[in-house]
């Protein structure tokens, strides 16, 4: 089991990596991603190991699915507005809030 | 269920060096395009995963949703946005070297805590053959509020959507 979680965590590592780096908003979103599916990693690997004969953790990965799924969606519509009033999806540029 | 499949070391390890290679790739190549595509590799590493833990109906999820919808998705926004997909411009910003200590810091710390304490059962628990039916029978009884609520907030999602994305003109 340990592997499991040593893969997640540095899959996490990896993500975080990228949303701290990436200049483009689409790429922020797809580190996004690679943390999700770290912990999904992690949900699935507990349940298997330590969740006796329930299904606990695989239906919360199931629901972080659908969650990312959502996120992914409205996201990526936010990031196609940005692209349209800024002409370009240079997250550090779009730091003024206005309203 | 360790104990049985001799091989799931070798094939475990295929995996894990598949999504960390393609993991890697999304957060350095240059080019936006090549990144989503790495991000459906590593995407389908972690399917495989998936199933190694015995969570079949996950794996195909993963493939269907991730694979199939999400990367499809960014995809189109790439696409959408291409006058900066096709030209090679630096992707990152300028706190790289910081950003990639932080990560090191927790990577490393991580892995550290997991050898530390070594707490972890090695072999799994049994669980349900009839994976996707026992699944099933749970969201429709157990998880029936989260379930509905899940699907409340997709609808929502769908239409945020919609709305952001049509712009002004009607």
């Amino acid at each position: 089991m340990v592997y499991y979680l040593a893969l997640a965590a540095l899959l996490f590592a990896i993500g975080l990596f990228g949303v701290m780096t990436r200049r483009n908003a689409i790429g922020i979103l797809m580190s996004l991603e690679l943390m999700f599916n770290a912990a999904n990693i992690n949900f699935v690997a507990f349940n298997q190991y330590l969740g006796g004969n329930g299904m606990a953790g695989q239906l919360f990965a199931l629901f972080v699915v659908v969650v990312a799924a959502a996120e992914a969606t409205v996201g990526l519509a936010i990031v196609l507005l940005i692209y349209r009033n800024w002409r370009g999806v240079d997250a550090d540029n779009v730091s003024i809030m206005k309203w | 269920m360790e104990a049985v499949q001799p091989n799931v070391g070798f094939v475990f390890g295929l995996f894990a060096a598949i999504i960390i290679t393609s993991a890697l790739l999304v957060v350095t190549l240059k080019n936006i395009f090549h990144c989503a595509l790495a991000l459906i590799v590593c995407l389908t590493g972690v399917a495989g995963i998936f199933v190694l833990l015995h969570a079949e109906f996950l794996a195909a999820v993963q493939v269907l949703i991730y694979v199939g919808a999400v990367s499809v998705l960014i995809i189109f926004s790439v696409m959408l946005t291409s006058n900066l997909a096709s030209r090679r411009i630096v992707q990152t910003n300028q706190n790289a070297l910081v950003a990639g200590f932080a990560a090191l810091i927790f990577g490393a710390g991580a892995l550290l805590l997991l050898k530390l304490h070594d707490i972890w059962p090695k072999a799994g628990s049994a669980l349900p053959d009839d994976n996707v039916m026992t699944i099933g029978k749970l969201l429709m009884t157990d998880y029936m509020l989260p379930f509905e609520v899940v699907s409340v907030l997709m609808l929502a999602a769908m239409i945020g959507a919609i709305v952001l994305a049509r712009g002004e003109r009607s």
